[in-house]
């Protein structure tokens, strides 16, 4: 902590020019970043409008809100916004943009203005999605099953899905950016071993993107060709094969699931390290894990067609090889907590985040190997159980990354401190209001509640409710941040470069950092969260 | 990686065994040898990848990384094709557990 | 020549090159999705591929095959010369050929679609298949104009890129330091050749 009241910087990245062309031609990565920010907000408040309908419909066993069609188009559309518009951009193009080439020392990501059109391309696939919303919506469920997305839907699945494969170049762009700048741009002395964590998760991630995006791209194109020029490759009736579909489908769509939980990962590798002031525990293992998620990631699809048709013998391999990805996540999880063990932890709301963070993703975690079972999978597929279980890995793991890591770098993005103690009681009361929500689930569908439906016997209204209740405190949760950040750009004490005393690159640098990052180019010459520099002398 | 000059003979060079290699792969195609038609194509063209790769794209003196990329891209499709092919190669055997 | 973010020379010409490469990898993988339909239906449809297969020009196929392994060369002997200080007008040359012999091909493509136009062989309402397993002989045309039609607009697209960089290079921008762009450039032409290298065999020769 400095000793002197912290002071802002004359100019910096925001004010050194205010008009608009500055913002909409920027090549600055921080501006960037902004403009994701900006945006994959607007499409959160969509998804989550859409969620909020659908838990208003679920109150009550008779579909007596919106009609089962309308139903069928709630869920989709908030899943395909909530996946493509919000989860798989929200980190690497927020937090990763503002922070990759802070953290490796650098003034700029490799190709800045591939970095602007992956904004423009992703702006270009969100039109498409709201244009597809606003004629009257997708009924598909957002995994487009073919041959009903492809033949026999009235809806507007064309245009959603060339959103999606227009928004499927902003991932591909954002991935291959940050791995030439993860490769080329480190600063003197910044070797691999010395990256914080962030930096490995994010490069991880875009491996993924890089290699499982094009795939989706190519299967939805031959989804619109089927739909349009009614070509057959995935309807039975024209000789096409739908299972085909669904294996091109989830070879990328099961990793991204990785690309949403694997930044998160990365943000609270440095949250704990930096609240429990101690270098992470196994630092090298846990590094590598990330980049294990990733490659085995790629190798268990097949787990989500257990009951599709897929042959028995596919579905052993996939059972038995979805296990692994277990052994990575549950080394990260233990090397959280080993850096805990005699750490000087201070529960800042980031702290709160990471912490919650690390039992929601351990719950969504372990039923992820329930379903992973082929046994037990057949008894729960479809059912609430495995909503449950995902929005424990996309809730309550990747979003609550994505919030602690927003107000652990908000002063350095901003320059002013968000107010902590609103911003603990909003980290509280998602927490809360997440668990009321979803832990229900898990029971109604071991109950048998299937998933997709507007109505359910009378027997499950109760766990329904508690369930409704929990997502208008959860809504409630994501609205404070939104008021009380917003209020803290003008209002909020001046930051200083770096109040929570970390330690990384990015806080060596004035909040907000100038448009070039840094003065001198640093260099580096300590590991990594040398936050006891005596007692990790060796690394 | 270095900014490594070849001399034209070896471009000149790599392009007369593509050529060659071409008009194996359509002699071959004129004998019938059931499967292994397309085994022998299949060589044929990774032979083929591999001189455009290593030559005319310069990957044989390119940095370690440049091999690592190039890798990881055909790597990632093996790892598309067999694992889709688990389904649909044992979709006809008996069923299990009976 | 050296943008704002890089520190030199070099840095910038390795983070373009590796940056095509990772880019490469996505274009394997975006084709890999109609390589991973091929193969899929390629099993379960033997006998209608091989029968469909007949169809096609196998010389044409070959003589396609020619053209771009030359188109090759010749970009190939662009890069060389922009490393070696050649004229502009050398290395422009050199890209125009490149140029030409794209065209070539994508003119001998379109000679084969018209035909299969004619013989009603593009999948859809109007395909007539004489002849048994009308579904599989569909599947197989359908996979031959996605695969080729998806490599045709990849070549239109380098031969439009070819045609900017020979502008470039004939106004003498490109020197033994500095022909990032033209290196990147003959990296994605190659790749776009490789694929063909593949498509070539997997389509014409079914025996």
């Amino acid at each position: 902590m400095t000793t002197s009241e912290p002071t802002m910087p004359p100019v910096h990245y925001l004010n050194c020019d205010y008009s608009i062309r500055s913002w909409l031609l920027t090549q600055d990565h921080k501006r960037i970043a902004l403009l994701f920010l900006v945006s994959i907000t607007v499409f959160f408040l969509l998804g989550s409008t859409y969620a909020g309908m659908i838990r208003t419909e679920l109150l009550t066993p008779n579909g007596n809100v919106v009609s089962h069609q309308n139903y069928n188009k709630l869920f989709t559309m908030h899943g395909l916004i909530m996946i493509f518009f919000f989860l798989i951009p929200s980190i690497p193009t927020v937090l990763g943009n503002f922070l990759i080439p802070m953290m490796i020392g650098a003034r700029d990501l490799a190709f800045p203005r591939l970095n602007l059109a992956s904004w423009y391309v992703y702006t270009l696939g969100g039109i498409f999605t709201i244009t597809a919303a606003v004629a009257g919506g997708v009924d598909t469920g957002w995994t487009f099953y073919t041959p009903y997305s492809s033949i026999y839907s009235h809806t507007n699945v064309t245009t959603m899905a060339v959103g999606v494969f227009i928004t499927g170049f902003s991932s591909i762009f954002t991935g291959l950016n940050f791995i030439v700048t993860i490769h080329k741009m480190r600063a003197p002395g910044l070797t691999w071993f010395r990256l914080p964590l962030f930096v490995w998760a994010i490069y991880a991630t875009s491996i993924i993107m890089v290699l499982g995006t094009p795939v989706i791209a190519i299967t939805l194109a031959m989804v619109g060709l089927e739909r349009v020029f009614h070509i057959g490759i995935f309807d039975p009736a024209l000789g096409g094969d739908p299972l085909l579909f669904q294996h091109l489908f989830w070879f990328y769509s099961h990793p991204a699931v990785y690309i949403m939980i694997l930044p998160s990962m990365g943000v609270v590798s440095e949250l704990i390290a930096c609240f429990s002031r101690n270098r992470i525990f196994g630092y090298k293992i846990v590094a590598f894990s990330s980049v294990a998620i990733a490659v085995v990631g790629f190798l268990v699809w097949g787990h989500h067609m257990f009951v599709s048709g897929q042959s028995a013998y596919a579905g052993l391999i996939f059972s038995f090889l979805s296990f692994l990805v277990a052994i990575p996540s549950a080394i990260k999880v233990f090397n959280w907590t080993a850096t805990l063990y005699k750490g000087s932890i201070s529960y800042d709301a980031p702290m709160l985040y990471a912490l919650g963070f690390i039992g929601l993703f351990t719950i969504g975690g372990v039923t992820g190997l329930f379903l992973a079972t082929l046994g037990m999978d057949v008894h729960v597929h479809d059912t609430y159980f495995v909503v449950a279980h995902f929005h424990y890995i996309m809730v309550g793991g990747a979003i609550m990354g994505y919030m602690g890591g927003l107000h652990f770098w908000w002063p350095k993005i901003t320059g002013r401190l968000y107010p902590e103690q609103w911003a603990r009681l909003a980290a509280l009361v998602i927490f809360l209001g997440f668990n009321l929500t979803f832990f229900p689930q898990f029971i109604l569908g071991y109950l048998g509640m299937p998933r997709r439906y507007h109505t359910y016997p009378a027997e499950f209204q109760v766990l329904n409710v508690m369930s409704s209740a929990g997502a208008s405190i959860l809504g409630v949760g994501y609205m404070l941040p939104l008021f009380y950040l917003l209020w803290s750009l003008r209002r909020g004490p001046i930051a200083g470069p770096n109040p929570w005393g970390a330690k990384g690159l990015e806080w060596l640098t004035p909040s907000p950092p100038p448009t070039e990052n840094f003065e001198q180019t640093p260099v580096v010459t300590e590991e990594a969260y040398a936050y006891r520099p005596e007692e990790n002398a060796s690394g | 990686m270095s900014n490594h000059i070849l001399p034209i003979k070896t471009y000149v060079a790599v392009f007369i065994a593509l050529m060659v290699l071409l008009a194996a792969t359509v002699a071959i195609n004129r004998v019938s040898l059931g499967e292994l038609n397309i085994v022998a194509a299949l060589s044929i063209a990774v032979v083929k990848t591999f001189l455009v790769v290593l030559f005319f794209m310069h990957v044989r003196y390119s940095h370690r990384l440049i091999w690592i990329f190039v890798g990881v891209g055909f790597y990632w499709l093996t790892i598309l094709l067999a694992l889709s092919m688990t389904d649909f190669l044992s979709r006809t055997w008996p069923p299990l557990g009976r | 020549m050296l943008r704002h973010q890089f520190e030199d020379a070099s840095q910038q010409r390795e983070s373009a090159v590796l940056g095509m490469w990772v880019f490469l990898a996505t274009e394997i993988m975006f084709f890999g999705g109609l390589f991973a339909a091929y193969t899929a239906y390629r099993y379960q449809y033997g006998a209608g591929f091989a029968a469909a297969s007949h169809h096609l020009n196998m010389l044409l196929g070959a003589a396609n095959t020619a053209v771009l392994l030359t188109s090759s060369l010749t970009m190939a002997l662009a890069v060389h010369a922009a490393q070696v200080g050649k004229k502009p007008a050398h290395i422009a040359g050199l890209l125009v050929l490149t140029m030409l012999l794209g065209c070539a091909f994508l003119g001998i493509k379109a000679v084969e679609y018209h035909d299969k136009f004619v013989h009603h062989l593009v999948p859809g309402a109007s395909f007539v298949w004489e002849g048994t397993l009308t579904r599989q002989a569909e599947m197989f045309y359908y996979l031959y104009f996605a695969m080729t039609g998806l490599h045709a607009i990849h070549m239109l697209a380098g031969v439009g890129v070819v045609l900017v960089v020979a502008i470039l290079a004939a106004r003498g921008r490109y020197t033994p330091q500095y022909h990032n762009p033209l290196e990147i450039t003959g990296l994605y032409w190659h790749f776009v050749d490789i694929i063909w290298v593949f498509l070539f065999p997997l389509l014409y020769l079914i025996a």
